[in-house]
Parts: structure tokens; C-alpha cells; sequence
């Protein structure tokens, strides 16, 4: 069994770093796009090309948020990288709202500067400018945080480009399936398998500083929760109790786990954790079952499935503890609770008309919108921005993943190439 | 070891049914005359051939004995064809306390993953609190829930998902 243990670990460090583009994004519906233009970046280096077109993933970004729409290159009627020789009425006549400018300046033998300008022109002004130290490996991210900043002037809500996503993948073998618990940038790049098995792989969980992904893995025939640290590969087994250990989801602070045991009698309860002193406490004692915890952001509160009542609703308790409150009344099955980041909405797995859906609910006002047209989707996870979502839908045999806004408006698929995709978990902010 | 574990299971089930009375009356051949020539079929009323015969025991060691239990849709209940194969299973294990099974609950695709896995842990608490009622001690099961991470049918349909609901018995060393 240890040796297991050491070979899996092994696997996983020598995963890292094995990237491939997975994911490819495909718009389905969308709202009224506007017209910007991303002027392709200057150069000023050693070698005939920049290291990396940050223009084009600047443009990208902005084109799957699915509220812009960038100009073609062609169309452009002057290319500036600079503000210095900016025309705005060659834009005006283009009907173009904003111009990004940049350029790419070598400052040592892997240090760059990137810079990009932000106008406005309409207004004729500059809305935000700014340079940025990069090297090779790090030029993507720092094109997805002018992406974000970019963004977050035009639109007013923060921008989620320089984040990333986990998920599993199931791929069917000659002698079953092999599992892979992924990270990639949240437009698909960057992929690295993190962790492969022949047993199943589950519920995946960021770490509030997302350096480290708790996860179920049923390696040996039974569950356990392992916490992993991206940067090296290493894990620490953190659950293996008899029966099922499920479920895991980090506090707002990330010292404890949230997480849900079964027993040998087989009574689902939701536990808390202490991640260093691996104490935990039982917060539930119902019969019935209790599972998929997780934290309100206030760290307050553990919303949790349980059906108690007869089919799976959402309820919440306080992690002081006390008697758990029904929280939704909406409909026969809610289950899989997730809170956005800002508190005010909160997810669910919600069969509509018989159909599984992804429904967000307004704990304020209580009203439900179902934002998901699948006929099986699950696992909703918010973005850090509170306003969009990505789960899993399975539209034939395979599972994809899929993006929402939390006002159901903008909808696009992430197709995959490889296996069965499912279980997707959006990182928090990323540590620039 | 896989095989093994097969092979333990087959030579247990012949080896019981090998005790079985297999003295089970045969039907008398001429019981029942057909007669064509005048295109007409006639049955005898003859009673020639019936005796007093003798009882036959119980005995659910016979046949080929399943390690998959079936559940309906959102159901954890054992069905009532399902009871004696349990049974059988309770035989074995009251029997030779050196063999242990791992009872392996399974749910279909539909739904959330994790509530899922407790939907197949009711199914393997099912068995196992039939198992144990029948003389299997707790020390000689363990149970994993695999929810609808291991299905034995891929597909979207009523047929896979019957096919998915679950626990299979597995014996262990």
C-alpha cells in the first residue's frame, strides 16, 4: 500500500509539466457584443519575434467573455503601440468603442517589459495604462492580467482571465477507465495532469491561496481525501476513516476542511476538519444523508445537501453547530450547494422539469433562475468574480464543460478532446 | 488475483451445491400420448406412473449464485427475487468465517456526484444489514461507494442507468 502511495506521488511530480491544449472554447448564446480593437504589440528585443503575441491573448480573452467583440487586424487603419500616435477618429469611423495599444520591450536574456494602454474613443482619453516586469514563462499570465484590467474598466466587474480551473477525466481503457485530476489556465492552456489513477478520482477543492487542491481518490478500494500542493506534486493523506470519506471543501482561511464521512454504519454526516492537527468534529447527526458541504465566505455557516425530508434539499448550520435550517423549498431535488465569493448567490444541481440543471439562487429574495439547458449538468463552481459559473454538462456519451453568467445571459461550451470530462472547479484569484 | 478471487467464489458454490438431493423424481416418458392419424391430437387421461413421491428441501445453495444486486430508481430496497441470492451469500460467509466480501454500492449518472455516493452507500448498508441478520459477522465486511463513478453500462438511457444501480459482492482474502 505505501509503495502505492510513493508511486502514485511519483506519477503526479513527474505529470507536472506535461501541457497540452484540451479545451477549446465555443460560444452557444451571447448577448449584443461590442466593437473594440486589440492593436497587434510592438517589439523591441533580440530575435525577430516577441516570445509570445500578447495582443492575440489579450483578444481572446475579451472575445470569450463573450461581451466584446474584437476588430479583424485587416480592418485597422493605423496599428500605434503607443498612445503617442494614437487617431481616434480613425477608430470613431470604425465604430470601435476602445483601442487597446502595447509593446513588448527585452530587458535582460529572459526579462521583458510588457506595457498596454487602455483608450476610450469616445471620450478621447485613456482609461487605464500599464507596464509590467515578465519573463518567458510568466508572459501569459501577465497578458491575462491586462486582460483583466482591461475588462474590469470597460465592464465594471473584475476580470477572471489570470485564474485557473481543475478538473477530472475519466478515459475509457481495454481494462477500465483511467482518471486524471487536471489544471489548466481557465482558457484551457497550460494543462497539466496532476494526478492519475485506475480508481476513481472526485471533488476537487481549491485552497483559498489556490497553491494546493484537496480531492477524493478511491486508490486501494476505499475513499480518501488527499490534500496536494501544485507546486511540487507532494500530497498528505488527510482522511481514510472506515466507510466513505467524501466531499472536501477548504475554509475561507484554509486551515480547516469541510468534509463528509459515512461510518461502517453508513450514516452520511457532515465533519469538520482541522487541517494541521487533523481533529475533527461531527456538525451533523441526522440519519439521513448529509454531504457536499461547503463554507459561506463569512466562513459562518456550512450550506450542505441532506434529504432528510424525504428527496435532496439544501440546508445550512452554523460550524459552531446547532439545528440546520431548510434553506431551499423550490422543487424536488436541489442539491450541491455552492455560495459565490461575494455571498449573495448561491448554487445548486436543480431538476427542472426532469431535468438536472444548474440554478443559482438569490439568498436575499430567494427566487430561482435556472441558468443550464443540459439534461444532466452538475457541479456548478463560481468563478472569483462572483459572476460566472463553469460545470459539467453531458451532451452524449461524454461529458464537457461549460460557462455560464450568473444572469444566465452569456452561455458557452469548453469542448474537450480527451475522455469524460466532469467536476470543474474554478480557482480563487490567483497570488500575482 | 482477480481470478482467483472468482475461482474461490465458483468452488464454494459447486462445493455446496455438490450437498444438494439431486434425487428429484423424473416424469414418466409415456405420460403423455399424441395421437395424428386422424388429424386430430388427443391427450390419455391415464394415470399410469404417479406415486407418492417425496418433498424437496429449500435449498439456495442451488444454481449459479450472482454477486450483482439490482436496485429500482431511487430506491435502496432489496427486491423480493433478490433475497434468497443475499441469503446465499450469508450462507457462505456464517459458514467459513476465514472468507470476507467488500460490498461495492453503485448509483446511475443521475444527479449530483457526491449525494450519489450516499445513495449508493444505502444500498450497500442494504445488503450488508441482511448479511449480518444472517449470521455474517461485521468484521468479515466492508463496503465502498463508488456512486456513479464506476458504471458497469456507459449510456444516457433507462437500460444503462437499471444496469448501474447496484452492489456488487466481492469476495476478498
Amino acid at each position: 500500500m505505501r509503495k502505492f502511495l510513493v508511486y502514485i506521488c511519483l506519477i503526479s511530480t513527474l505529470l507536472t509539466g506535461i501541457a497540452q491544449a484540451e479545451l477549446t472554447i465555443e460560444i452557444t448564446e451571447g448577448i449584443k457584443r461590442r466593437p473594440i480593437a486589440v492593436v497587434p504589440f510592438g517589439w523591441e528585443g533580440n530575435s525577430q519575434d516577441m516570445p509570445l503575441n500578447v495582443a492575440d491573448v489579450i483578444s481572446s480573452d475579451l472575445t470569450r467573455s463573450g461581451r466584446f467583440a474584437p476588430i479583424a487586424e485587416d480592418d485597422m487603419l493605423q496599428k500605434p503601440s503607443s498612445g503617442v500616435g494614437l487617431d481616434f477618429d480613425d477608430w470613431s469611423i470604425l465604430g470601435v468603442e476602445a483601442v487597446v495599444v502595447g509593446r513588448v520591450t527585452q530587458t535582460g536574456d529572459n526579462a521583458y517589459s510588457v506595457q498596454f494602454q487602455l483608450f476610450d474613443v469616445y471620450g478621447r482619453d485613456q482609461l487605464v495604462g500599464y507596464r509590467m516586469p515578465a519573463s518567458r514563462g510568466t508572459m501569459r499570465r501577465v497578458a491575462h492580467r491586462a486582460a483583466d484590467m482591461i475588462y474590469e474598466k470597460l465592464t465594471g466587474i473584475k476580470g477572471v482571465f489570470d485564474t485557473k480551473v481543475a478538473y477530472v477525466t475519466a478515459e475509457q481503457q481495454r481494462d477500465g477507465s483511467l482518471y486524471s485530476l487536471v489544471v489548466s489556465d481557465q482558457d484551457g492552456e497550460n494543462e497539466h495532469k496532476i494526478m492519475e489513477s485506475n480508481d476513481p478520482i472526485m471533488s476537487p477543492a481549491w485552497s483559498p491561496d489556490s497553491r494546493r487542491l484537496a480531492y477524493v481518490s478511491f486508490e486501494g478500494n476505499r475513499s480518501s481525501i488527499f490534500i496536494q500542493t501544485l507546486r511540487t506534486g507532494n500530497r498528505i493523506q488527510v482522511s481514510s476513516k472506515p466507510g466513505i470519506n467524501g466531499a472536501p471543501a477548504f475554509s475561507p482561511d484554509g486551515k480547516q476542511l469541510v468534509l463528509t464521512l459515512g461510518g461502517v454504519d453508513g450514516n452520511l454526516d457532515i465533519h469538520v476538519l482541522d487541517v494541521n492537527s487533523r481533529q475533527s468534529r461531527r456538525l451533523t447527526t441526522h440519519r439521513a444523508i448529509d454531504t457536499e458541504g461547503s463554507w459561506s465566505p463569512d466562513g459562518r455557516f456550512i450550506y450542505f445537501t441532506s434529504d432528510r425530508s424525504g428527496g435532496p434539499q439544501i440546508y445550512r448550520v452554523s460550524v459552531a453547530g446547532g439545528t440546520p435550517e431548510r434553506v431551499t423549498f423550490e422543487g424536488s431535488y436541489n442539491a450541491r450547494p455552492r455560495l459565490s465569493p461575494d455571498g449573495e448567490k448561491l448554487a445548486m444541481v436543480h431538476l427542472d422539469r426532469g431535468n438536472y440543471r444548474i440554478a443559482v439562487m438569490d439568498v436575499e429574495r430567494k427566487d430561482l433562475l435556472v441558468l443550464s439547458a443540459g439534461r444532466q449538468d452538475e457541479s456548478p463552481s463560481f468563478a472569483p468574480n462572483s459572476d460566472t459559473l463553469i460545470y459539467a454538462t453531458r451532451p452524449g456519451r461524454n461529458g464537457v464543460l461549460e460557462s455560464v453568467t450568473a444572469d444566465g445571459l452569456i452561455r458557452q461550451r469548453l469542448a474537450s478532446g480527451q475522455g469524460d470530462v466532469r467536476e470543474p472547479v474554478w480557482s480563487p484569484f490567483q497570488r500575482f | 488475483m482477480f481470478k482467483y478471487k472468482l475461482l474461490t467464489v465458483a468452488f464454494l458454490v459447486v462445493s455446496l451445491a455438490g450437498c444438494a438431493s439431486q434425487d428429484v423424481p423424473d416424469p414418466d416418458p409415456t405420460d403423455t400420448t399424441i395421437g395424428s392419424e386422424d388429424g386430430a391430437n388427443t391427450d390419455g387421461m391415464d394415470d399410469r406412473g404417479l406415486g407418492d413421491g417425496e418433498a424437496i428441501d429449500y435449498d439456495p445453495s442451488q444454481g449459479e449464485l450472482t454477486n450483482v444486486i439490482y436496485f429500482e430508481f431511487d430506491s435502496s430496497e432489496l427486491r423480493p427475487e433478490d433475497a434468497d441470492v443475499v441469503s446465499r451469500h450469508a450462507m457462505q460467509l456464517a459458514n467459513n468465517s476465514g472468507i470476507s466480501v467488500r460490498l461495492e454500492g453503485h448509483a446511475d449518472e443521475r444527479g449530483s456526484r457526491e449525494y450519489n455516493i450516499g445513495l449508493s452507500e444505502r444500498r450497500a448498508q442494504t445488503v450488508r444489514r441482511m448479511l449480518l441478520i444472517q449470521g455474517a459477522s461485521a468484521a468479515q465486511i466492508s463496503t465502498v461507494s463508488f456512486g456513479e463513478e464506476r458504471p458497469a453500462a456507459f449510456g444516457n438511457d433507462e437500460n444503462a442507468w437499471a444496469q448501474n444501480r447496484r452492489v456488487e459482492i466481492k469476495y476478498t482474502d
